[in-house]
């Protein structure tokens, strides 16, 4: 289990001003990141009429697919993909081979502009995801994490969740 | 692979149930999402052809409660069962947490199961996983059928490490809930090892 994902406020914070970030100067709709595996990370942007949590699994599943068929032709991995509608466009892409940013946007940007403010965004991100890699492993080396929820769970904690 | 947040005090994980086509695992995953209160669950999303057939997955994220004020989220995700969806089901598979593996208790569908179980460790073993060390439940479903083999055969056949098992009728919610509390329970203390 060594690819758990272990995430600090203090990372946090910087994820999320990232977003915001890109999501004004991308001029975009909704912007947000996704665990490979289809947990939502954290988002920017008019997210309240939009359903994060089957997006992000989605989204998950789309790379996934796109990535099967990647290797099936000996490509590597598609690291971008785009789809267009009528009225709203979504950008995804592939950040540091771990997790994958998604821009919704409407004509109110453009593909140019959210390609070149997403390329930005991901250096920064896998800054950030260096970060938290280096520090999940030195937690782990050094034991338990402060302030784990699961230092004193009993079985007792367990069962009520299923009351 | 589970995802432990500290900013919003969550922890999520991601559960998959699978076994061979028509088993049951869809309808594990509609009597959980019929019987949980609204606040506690996503939409069901079912990637499914026209005739209902599970296309990629079913996923559903349910939100049990709290452990020390830390939220815990588990995604229930299943796999197409058909042979030719292989792909997708190695897919799924992908940051797994636990497993739930959906037997179907019809004597013909013996096969069927041994084949979809060596199919899973296969899968799992190309991720780099182990299914002896995973958090992993059996459900023996079907069991209001009158064509069923009996436990304790299938128990052998495909259970040799005794794991934990339960017999189920899925359409009727018989076992649905004791499989999901039992793997999640195994998910949770995994977690505690590390954490
Ligand atoms: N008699 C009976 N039928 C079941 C049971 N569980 C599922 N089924 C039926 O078996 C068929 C296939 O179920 P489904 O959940 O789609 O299988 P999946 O391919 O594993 O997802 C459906 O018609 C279900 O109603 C059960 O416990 N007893
Ligand atoms: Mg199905």
């Amino acid at each position: 289990m060594s690819s758990d994902l272990v995430m600090y406020e203090e990372e946090f914070q910087k994820i999320d001003e990232e977003l915001q970030k890109l999501f004004q100067q991308a001029s975009a709709k909704v912007v947000f990141l996704v665990d490979k595996n289809g947990q939502l990370i954290a988002s920017a942007g008019e997210t309240r009429e939009i359903d994060t949590t089957s997006l992000a699994s989605l989204t998950a599943g789309n790379i996934a697919a796109t990535g099967g068929i990647a290797r099936l032709l000996g490509e590597k991995e598609f690291t971008i993909l785009f789809h267009e509608g009528e009225k709203d466009n979504i950008h995804i892409s592939l950040i540091g081979q771990r997790v994958i940013l998604v821009v919704i946007f409407d004509k109110r940007s453009s593909l140019g502009l959210v390609r070149l403010r997403v390329k930005k965004a991901s250096e920064s991100l896998v800054r950030i995801f260096n970060e938290i890699t280096s520090k999940a492993e030195k937690d782990k080396s050094e034991g338990k994490l402060d302030d784990s929820p699961f230092a004193e769970i009993s079985d007792e904690d367990i069962d009520n969740l299923f009351k | 692979m589970s995802f432990i947040n500290y900013s919003s005090r969550e922890i999520n994980c991601k559960i998959v149930y699978y076994g061979p086509g028509l088993c049951g695992k869809t309808t594990n995953l509609q009597f959980v999402y019929k019987k949980t209160n609204p606040e506690q669950k996503g939409k069901l999303i079912s990637l499914a052809t026209e005739t209902e057939r599970t296309l990629f997955f079913d996923f559903l994220p349910l939100a049990l409660g709290d452990i020390k004020g830390f939220k815990v989220r588990f995604h229930l995700y299943t796999v197409p069962g058909q042979v030719f969806y292989a792909a997708s089901r190695k897919l799924i598979l992908k940051g797994v947490d636990g497993v739930v593996f959906v037997a179907d208790s019809q004597i013909e569908r013996m096969e069927a199961n041994i084949e979809s179980l060596d199919d899973l460790r296969i899968n799992l073993a190309e991720q780099g996983y182990e299914l002896d060390k995973l958090p992993y439940t059996i459900q023996y479903n079907k069991r209001d059928l009158s064509n069923v083999a009996p436990v304790e055969n299938m128990n052998s056949l495909l259970n040799p490490r005794n794991v934990p098992s339960f017999e189920g009728c899925a359409v009727t919610g018989v076992g649905v809930f004791e499989t999901l509390k039992n793997v999640a329970k195994q998910v949770l203390i995994e977690l505690k090892k590390h954490y």
